[in-house]
């Protein structure tokens, strides 16, 4: 059921020792990780763990206070903004609540980062664009509508759209799931394998939800208290005999995470 | 000693925020003569501030024109000395008037939009997602407004002195009972190239400083709903003050010395 491992010969990202503190608030705390050539990395964890500040540190909208990011080889942090534009060429994002442009039509959200780095005219642009509405399984009609006149899943799959519009190498799934229904989920964790697959992406995930991670992940790793505390695959994720892994993936309120609630 | 540490902490504050604006400016300025240029935003900001602002700014400006010349008819009336209302009329209409208040009243109809559209854009991650898609958010959101606005309010203060000096016109020939063709001579007669100029430039300066703040605040607002209400309420408020104090300065540099 779950995708085949992928040939993970080199590695794609490699975070190193990375730290990210909020005034007084450590959130990141020496975070190490490996994400390999065309696979598919799911970090998993509660709210409030600081999956947000990872993803967004490798996209550089976070400046981490240490550590390094190297994506093919190449150091990212503190690199130079054109540095970072050439890196970000390689990146596809899927944000958490679509993140659409109101402003402009579907289309031309999609096509967005297409005519941002001038790979076609705008006419080109648009077949493209509806191209890629198809393969998340949007008709061609949707390209006039406004993302404001969609619905929460359909504003997700023009956000997928979107992010893969480009043909990137590495895609970021920021809670792909969140604030959709089961069904809908699914739909979306399908295309999500289906779109990287095609492109032969790399993904990297952030999620709380366990039923989103094993369907997506080719290796799932657990963020608690700013640190990687367990990695594996979907199937070890089960019976992993890690105290804080079984709690989150049973999603118990008992055991060693406490959440910070008063009652 | 503990009464002292608000004032410092005050103070350093107000520093720091003037820090972080004028690099904020300093940036957003650099990036209007980088390319890639947005001209399709330029255009659409154009027509966001000069076009759709007319009727407020032209509202504004006959109403002021009109009730410029009925105050200082009454009040020269008493010196003898109505035929001077065509000369203070156009003064003060080029001078200080018309710039002052097209810039409040873009300040409050455009400032305001921009800190709200530019703070939503950020509280709904639409800022970061624009850094994901290769474009930065400097020259694709803040580039165009300064742009647009350094170009357009002049040429709506220039529409906005027509229109004022039209409504003195107005009260005065028609209320007041000047003769129309005398009227337009004096008016023509104490028209200066560079009274028009110097309020084209203050012009100029305001429509800087009202993109500027919408765009600062929009870009830096935090916290959803709250956050951007507080980024609008301040974009409008600072700018406002700003046109205040920089009308001062500016009319303190072309004039100090007559």
């Amino acid at each position: 059921m779950n995708p085949a491992a992928p040939p993970t010969a080199a590695t794609k990202i490699r975070v190193r020792n990375l730290k990210k503190a909020f005034g007084s608030k450590v959130v990141l705390d020496g975070i190490d990780l490996d994400v390999g050539v065309g696979e598919s990395l799911v970090v998993i964890g509660g709210s409030g763990t600081g999956k947000s500040v990872l993803i967004k540190s490798v996209l550089g909208i976070i400046q981490p206070d240490s550590g390094s990011i190297e994506v093919d080889g190449e150091e990212t942090v503190g690199i130079d903004p054109a540095g970072r534009e050439r890196i970000n060429r390689k990146f596809g994002m899927l944000f958490q609540g679509a993140a659409l442009f109101d402003s402009l039509p579907v289309w031309e959200n999609v096509a967005f980062g297409i005519l941002a780095q001038k790979k076609a005219s705008r006419v080109q642009a648009r077949e493209i664009a509806i191209a890629k509405l198809a393969q998340v399984g949007l008709g061609a009609e949707v390209g006039q509508l406004y993302p404001a006149e969609l619905s929460g899943g359909m504003q997700k799959r023009v956000g997928l759209a979107r992010a893969i519009a480009a043909d990137p190498e590495i895609i970021f799934f920021d809670e792909p799931t969140t604030g959709l229904d089961p069904i809908m989920a699914d739909v979306i964790n399908d295309l999500i394998v289906k779109t990287t697959r095609e492109v032969g992406a790399t993904a990297l995930s952030i999620t709380h939800d366990m039923a989103s991670a094993r369907k997506i992940a080719h290796r799932i790793a657990m963020l608690y208290q700013g640190r990687i505390i367990w990695t594996g695959t979907p199937d070890e994720v089960n019976r992993s005999s890690n105290p804080y892994v079984d709690q989150f993936v049973h999603g118990r309120a008992q055991g060693p995470i406490k959440m910070a609630v008063r009652a | 000693m503990n009464f002292l540490q608000p004032i410092g902490h005050v103070v350093l504050e107000s520093l720091a925020t003037a820090g972080r604006l004028t690099l904020f400016a300093l940036t957003g300025v650099i990036h209007c003569f980088r390319p890639p240029f947005y001209g399709r935003m330029i255009l659409r900001q154009m027509i966001e501030i000069g076009y759709f602002s007319l009727p407020v700014v032209g509202l504004t400006a006959i109403f002021t024109g009109m009730v410029l010349a009925l105050q200082s008819y009454t009040g020269f009336a008493r010196f003898s000395a109505e035929a001077a209302i065509a000369n203070v009329v156009v003064v003060a209409v080029t001078r200080e008037l018309g710039p002052v208040l097209a810039g409040l009243m873009v300040a409050g109809r455009v400032g305001a939009a921009m800190a709200a559209e530019i703070g939503t854009m950020r509280v709904t991650e639409q800022v970061d997602a624009l850094t994901t898609l290769s474009t930065n958010p400097m020259k694709y959101l803040v580039a165009p407004r300064l742009i647009a606005g350094v170009a357009m309010l002049p040429i709506l203060v220039l529409i906005a002195d027509i229109i004022g000096v039209l409504g003195g016109f107005l009260v005065a020939s028609y209320k007041l009972g000047f003769n129309p063709a005398n009227y337009l001579q004096s008016t023509w007669d104490a028209m200066e190239a560079e009274d028009v100029i110097s309020g084209l430039v203050k012009a100029a300066v305001f429509g800087f400083i009202v993109t500027l703040m919408g765009c600062y605040y929009g870009y830096n607002s935090r916290g959803g709903a709250q956050g951007v209400g507080a980024a609008t309420t301040n974009a409008v408020v600072t700018a406002s003050i700003l046109i205040l104090c920089f009308d001062y300065l500016l009319t303190e540099m072309f004039f100090s010395g007559k």
